[in-house]
C-alpha cells in the first residue's frame, strides 16, 4: 500500500504531508528552546552577579563557522539533487555529517575542560543554564547526524526507486539542521558574549 | 501531480541553479556577520547596548537562514500559518514567564516586616 502525498501536493494544503508534518515538529521545537531561553532571561534577571568571560569565546565561534558551514552545504546537498547531480549530493550531504561531527568533538573538549576543573553545572546558575541550553543543543546535532547516517547509508537506495521522494527526504533533514543551526545562532551570543 | 522536474515546493531545476549563487553568498555573510558579533564583544560596551547589538546581528543571521536555506521567503499559506500561530505562542510564552517578575504576591512589604505581621510565629521564638 502506497502512503499517500509523499511526493505529490494535497489539494487542500498545496504541500506533501511530510512538508507539513516538518514545519510542525519545528514549531513544537521553537516552544521547547524558546521555554529555555525564557528560563535563561529569568534567571539571568534575577541573580545579583552574571559571570562574564567564563566560556571560550574563540572555540564557540569555531564552532558557530562549523555549524554555518554545515547548513551551506546541507542546502548544497538539497540543491544538487534537485539539479540531478548524485555525486555531488553525496559529497555534500557527507560534508555536513563530517562538520557537524567536527561541532561535538569541539563540543567534547569543552565540556571537559570545564568538568576538570570542577565546573560542571552544580557549580552556578550560569553554567547549569550553560550545560542544559548547549547539552540539548548538541542532543539536537547528534539525532541530525543519525538521520543524515542514515541518508548516506541504507536509506540512499531510495534514490534509485523513488528521485523525489529522496529529494524530498533531504529537502526536510536539510530544514530541521537549518533549525538546529538557527538555534545556535542565538545561543552562541546569549551565552558566550553576554 | 506535478511535472518531474518541479518539487512539491515549487522549485523548479532552473529556480533551484539560479538560487545556488545565494546560498554561497548568505554563506558568506553569515561568516560576517559573526565576526562582526565578536568583534563587537571585544569593545566592551556597556551590558544594554551590546546585549542590544547582539540580538539584533543574531536575528538578522537567523532571519537570513530561515528566509534563503529554509526557503520561506516564498513558501505556502499553511506553513506561514502555522509559524504564525507559533510566533503568537512563542511570545505569550515568554511574556507570561517575564510577567513573574513584577509578582510581588508573598513578598512582604517593608512595614509588615517591621511590624512582625508578616511572620506571626515570629514574636514566639
Amino acid at each position: 500500500m502506497n502512503i499517500p502525498y509523499t511526493v505529490e501536493t494535497r489539494p487542500d494544503t498545496g504541500l506533501a504531508n511530510g512538508k507539513l508534518g516538518i514545519w510542525l515538529f519545528l514549531a513544537s521545537e521553537v516552544m521547547l528552546f524558546g521555554a529555555l531561553f525564557s528560563t535563561y532571561i529569568i534567571l539571568r534577571v534575577g541573580s545579583v552577579e552574571w559571570p562574564h568571560g567564563e566560556l571560550n569565546v574563540w572555540l564557540g565561534m569555531a564552532n558557530t563557522f562549523i555549524l554555518i558551514g554545515s547548513s551551506v552545504t546541507m542546502v548544497m546537498a538539497w540543491a544538487s539533487l534537485k539539479m540531478r547531480d548524485w555525486s555531488k549530493h553525496r559529497l555534500y550531504l557527507i560534508l555536513t555529517f563530517v562538520l557537524a561531527g567536527v561541532f561535538l568533538v569541539n563540543k567534547y573538549f569543552e565540556y571537559a575542560d570545564h568538568i576538570a576543573k570542577g565546573e560542571g553545572p552544580w557549580h552556578s546558575t550560569f553554567l547549569a543554564i550553560y550545560f542544559t541550553m548547549t547539552g540539548l543543543h548538541g542532543l539536537h546535532i547528534l539525532g541530525g547526524m543519525v538521520v543524515m547516517a542514515y541518508l548516506i547509508g541504507p536509506g540512499a537506495k531510495l534514490y534509485r526507486s523513488n528521485q523525489e521522494q529522496f529529494t524530498n527526504r533531504i529537502e526536510y533533514t536539510g530544514l530541521y539542521w537549518h533549525f538546529v543551526d538557527l538555534v545556535w545562532i542565538f545561543l552562541f551570543p546569549v551565552l558566550y558574549l553576554l | 501531480m506535478q511535472s518531474e522536474h518541479t518539487g512539491h515546493g515549487g522549485h523548479s531545476d532552473h529556480d533551484v541553479r539560479s538560487h545556488v549563487r545565494a546560498y554561497w553568498m548568505i554563506g558568506a555573510a553569515l561568516y560576517v556577520f559573526t565576526v562582526i558579533t565578536v568583534a563587537v564583544n571585544q569593545v566592551h560596551l556597556a551590558i544594554p547596548l551590546a546585549i542590544t547589538v547582539a540580538l539584533i546581528i543574531a536575528t538578522i543571521k537567523g532571519s537570513m537562514v530561515a528566509s534563503v536555506f529554509m526557503h520561506l521567503n516564498n513558501e505556502k499559506r499553511w506553513i506561514y500559518g502555522s509559524l504564525l500561530l507559533t510566533a503568537f505562542f512563542f511570545v505569550a510564552m515568554i511574556a507570561i514567564t517575564l510577567s513573574t517578575l513584577g509578582d510581588t504576591i508573598g513578598t512582604p512589604t517593608v512595614h509588615e516586616v517591621s511590624t512582625g505581621a508578616a511572620h506571626p510565629g515570629a514574636e514566639h521564638k
